[in-house]
């Protein structure tokens, strides 16, 4: 079960923090190796020749790629503590289709958010409020998407959480006057120490963004 | 078909209250057909015109209002990769996915790839023309020859019998061969893709596959007019 793990990681990627707060709420050791993904290194495109992206994790040699699907390894391999995905197979359902949605719609619009300009920012900025409200639907009034207890869902968006002001300086939106049950419940994640001590500080991301904009928006 | 010599009381409940939203043609609710016809697992079906879609299918998948969605015991559940890995973890006969966590995690990869890059690069050498389907070619092979590596040594994805990946990838056995007609494009040849192939051969061979493929010449009409759509003017994606 132990072994060696290691992460090739990049500190801004949501979807590296995914696997590194995995990681953190099962107390697992291991080593972080931050990637320029300006220069991907011959491990990156060794162990992940497909989509040559982080988050990859190394286990005992063995490559697991895509952060959800290295969060379900995890969550399998040490099932002895801290589990992350339901056992009822219907609620797992439940969270697998909602971490999807997080993958397929949160993330898409929110890229649009900081990555365009004029209308297509615009319609970037209508979509993503709009799916954070749909997830504010599915909170409803439990404390987590997991219920009682953080879970998967809550993993798979919270990371979003620390590129949120950047969000919001680049999108000119206010996420708390349009979805304040979301902002309330990434308050409460940010309670605990896994996630307090796995995401970065907003004002670095922005710093980050602001400097990746330019790659994508001539202004 | 489960017989009734292996079906208990229990279970005659349980597949009472399973109901299957699809249509006739659309790849992804296959695939829960396959998932449940190989664990011999009774169902009903409800078609749908996804022109006209029922009030029921848009109050169980108000966000996405598309099949597939499997119903069992009035619960929803949706999207096809989702509701495979439901069906593996209710019914244990049959498995899909293998136990192994490591091998568990490459199976879910390469079932992503296969929707996230493989169908969309091959739909793009489907529809589009010119020097645009010029570079679709050459993704798309490029993403093959990736998916023809992974059948080193197999004879299906998941070794000797049908499994998660091979149910994921079944429209490429199929649709295929149909798509490469209709645009007059071949993408895969035996020679520079063996495995996959043989792949095909075998997959679209196994019975439970060729009883629930739709007929033939309905999808060449059907994908035939799709096309006119996409040469006759600027279609969105």
């Amino acid at each position: 079960m132990a072994g060696e793990v290691v992460l090739l990681d990049f500190w801004s990627s949501m979807f590296a923090m995914r696997v590194r707060l995995a990681l953190a709420e099962k107390g697992i050791k291991y080593e972080s190796k931050e990637q320029d993904l300006s220069n991907k290194s011959p491990l990156l495109l060794e162990m992940n020749p497909i989509n040559k992206q982080v988050p990859v994790l190394i286990h005992n040699g063995k490559p697991v790629c895509e952060s959800l699907i290295i969060v379900q390894y995890i969550d399998e391999v040490w099932n002895d503590k801290s589990p992350l995905l339901p056992s009822d197979p219907y609620q797992r359902a439940q969270a697998r289709f909602w971490a999807d949605f997080v993958d397929k719609k949160v993330s898409v619009a929110a890229k649009n958010v900081w990555s365009t300009k004029g209308e297509e920012q615009e319609a970037g900025k209508k979509e993503f409020l709009e799916t954070l409200k749909i997830m504010e639907g599915e909170l409803g009034d439990k404390p987590y998407f997991g219920g009682e207890t953080f879970g998967y869902v809550d993993l798979s968006l919270i990371t979003f959480y620390s590129w949120f002001h950047a969000y919001e300086v680049l999108g000119n939106i206010n996420i708390e006057a349009e979805c304040p049950k979301i902002i309330a419940w990434a308050k409460r994640c940010m309670q605990k120490e896994a996630v307090a001590k796995t995401l970065p500080d907003q004002k670095k991301v922005y710093e980050f963004v602001v400097q990746l904009r330019k790659m994508f928006v001539s202004e | 078909m489960a017989s009734s010599a292996t079906v208990t009381a229990n279970q005659l409940i349980i597949m009472a209250e399973l109901k299957l939203f699809r249509t006739w043609s659309s790849p992804f609710p296959l695939r829960v057909v396959w998932a449940l016809d190989f664990k011999g697992i009774q169902y009903d079906t409800i078609f749908e015109d996804l022109s006209n879609k029922s009030s029921l299918l848009l109050q169980y998948n108000p966000i996405y209002k598309k099949v597939p969605v499997l119903v069992h015991n009035g619960k929803p559940l949706l999207e096809s990769l989702v509701i495979l890995e439901y069906i593996d973890e209710t019914w244990k006969q049959t498995p899909l996915l293998p136990e192994d966590p490591y091998e568990r995690a490459t199976a879910r990869f390469w079932a992503k790839f296969g929707d996230d890059k493989v169908l969309p690069s091959i739909w793009n050498v489907f529809i589009k023309q010119g020097k645009d389907q010029e570079e679709a070619i050459v993704t798309a092979q490029e993403n093959l020859g990736f998916v023809e590596r992974q059948l080193t040594g197999k004879k299906f994805f998941n070794g000797e019998t049908i499994g998660f990946v091979d149910l994921a990838f079944g429209w490429l056995a199929k649709l295929l061969s149909l798509w490469e007609e209709v645009c007059g494009v071949t993408l895969i040849d035996h020679e520079k893709f063996p495995l996959l192939s043989e792949w095909i051969q075998n997959f679209a061979d196994a019975p439970i596959i060729k009883e629930s493929w739709p007929p033939r010449d309905k999808l060449i009409t059907k994908y035939q007019a799709l096309l006119e759509v996409y040469t006759s003017k600027e279609a969105p994606k």
